[in-house]
């Protein structure tokens, strides 16, 4: 009777177990602000999106293809999506499994922007896609309020490699 | 070598004026704003001067299709019956390239003031030199310019308010907050602030 809630569990893990796939955490600021200040010699890629933005969504799979050309170049990329928080069950994670995004997912939870960007990025006008790319160590950091082609998202990257 | 020399003042002008287009584009508060001359959904052309009875205006860059912009609708629309009464009427402009957006042409924007009954002037910004000078990024995005004089002077810009997903979850209304400093005859309190949106979608080069 008591294997019950093990099973559940375990066959819990194993969904979840294929890297970030499919799993959305939902998270406030202080969240998003410690995970911008880390301090290692990863370089991070974090990009803004939303499902309903068409050219955040053309570009998604640039993203993605990071996780294999970067591969073991301690490159890390933060997918933030500012849908709403009512849209996670109906928009968010059907469309993250529906992509089979292999990046970490996490959703922003904060209604109001006049507060929120100002501290992710004061120059972040409030437009999307936006991106900031960082690396805690070499203290360099670089923020685009537009969308990347191909060439022009390598090129940026690289410059943090060096 | 002198031919080479001789460029040297125009690749360094090159370069000052890339630098200078980095900079904060367009309009900030206190800015003297051009008047542009655009093609509402009547058919007619307006312009800012043509209104002589407005005290200003409340602009917004806004669309048929942004989801931002779309929840921020009926809000506009409650502006405009506000304030256009004490001398801010809203002028709506709509400065995506249609080529990219089909759902923001001409004749969409008709058909949405119409089935929404838009109050004021639903303006389309054909070739977005107007999103363009005044420095609008995304939709959508609200600039309240005032009367001083002759010209037309930028007093706001920025958000709505602060919950774009519920209006009843709202807790500080900056465009109202704003204008109760305007008509007051001082300068907002709070001139500028952050919001989200969609990204203007500009003509490919």
């Amino acid at each position: 009777m008591k294997l019950f809630p093990i099973l559940f569990l375990a066959a819990g893990l194993l969904v979840a177990a294929p890297g970030h796939a499919q799993r959305v955490s939902v998270i406030k600021l202080p969240e998003l602000q410690k995970r911008l200040s880390r301090q290692n010699d990863t370089t991070y890629v974090v990009n803004f999106w939303a499902t309903w933005c068409a050219p955040c969504v053309k570009e998604l799979p640039l993203f993605e293809q990071l996780n294999t050309t970067h591969a073991g170049k301690k490159v890390k990329v933060l997918l933030v999506s500012m849908d709403y928080a009512s849209q996670l069950d109906k928009k968010v994670k059907p469309f993250v499994l529906k992509r089979g995004l292999k990046s970490e997912v996490v959703l922003l939870n904060e209604t109001d922007p006049n507060t929120y960007m100002e501290q992710v990025d004061p120059k972040w006008s409030g437009a999307l896609p936006f991106t900031v790319i960082w690396n805690g160590k070499k203290s360099k950091r670089a923020t685009f309020e537009k969308e990347f082609t191909q060439a022009e998202l390598s090129a940026e990257i690289n410059k943090f490699l060096l | 070598m002198k031919k080479l020399l001789s460029f040297f003042p125009a690749l360094l002008a090159l370069v000052l004026l890339s630098n200078f287009t980095d900079g904060p584009a367009g309009y900030q508060v206190g800015d003297k704003v051009a008047d542009f001359k655009l093609k509402n959904i009547d058919g007619k052309m307006m312009s800012l001067a043509d209104n002589k009875a407005a005290k200003g205006y409340i602009v917004v860059f806004t669309c048929n299709t942004c989801p931002y912009a779309k929840a921020y609708e009926s809000r506009i629309i409650e502006l405009h019956q506000k304030y256009a009464p004490q001398g801010y009427p809203v002028v709506a402009i709509n400065p995506n390239d249609p080529a990219t957006v089909p759902g923001d042409s001409y004749a969409e924007m008709k058909a949405r003031a119409a089935s929404k009954k838009y109050p004021f002037a639903y303006l389309q910004d054909e070739t977005q030199q107007v999103a363009r000078t005044y420095g609008a990024t995304r939709t959508p995005h609200l600039y309240v310019v005032s009367k001083r004089g002759a010209d037309m002077v930028v007093s706001y810009i920025g958000a709505i308010d602060d919950n774009s997903e519920d209006a009843k979850l709202v807790k500080t209304k900056y465009v109202e907050q704003a204008m109760t400093d305007i008509l007051a005859g001082k300068p907002a309190a709070t001139s500028s602030t952050k919001a989200i949106g969609c990204t203007i979608k500009w003509k490919k080069a």
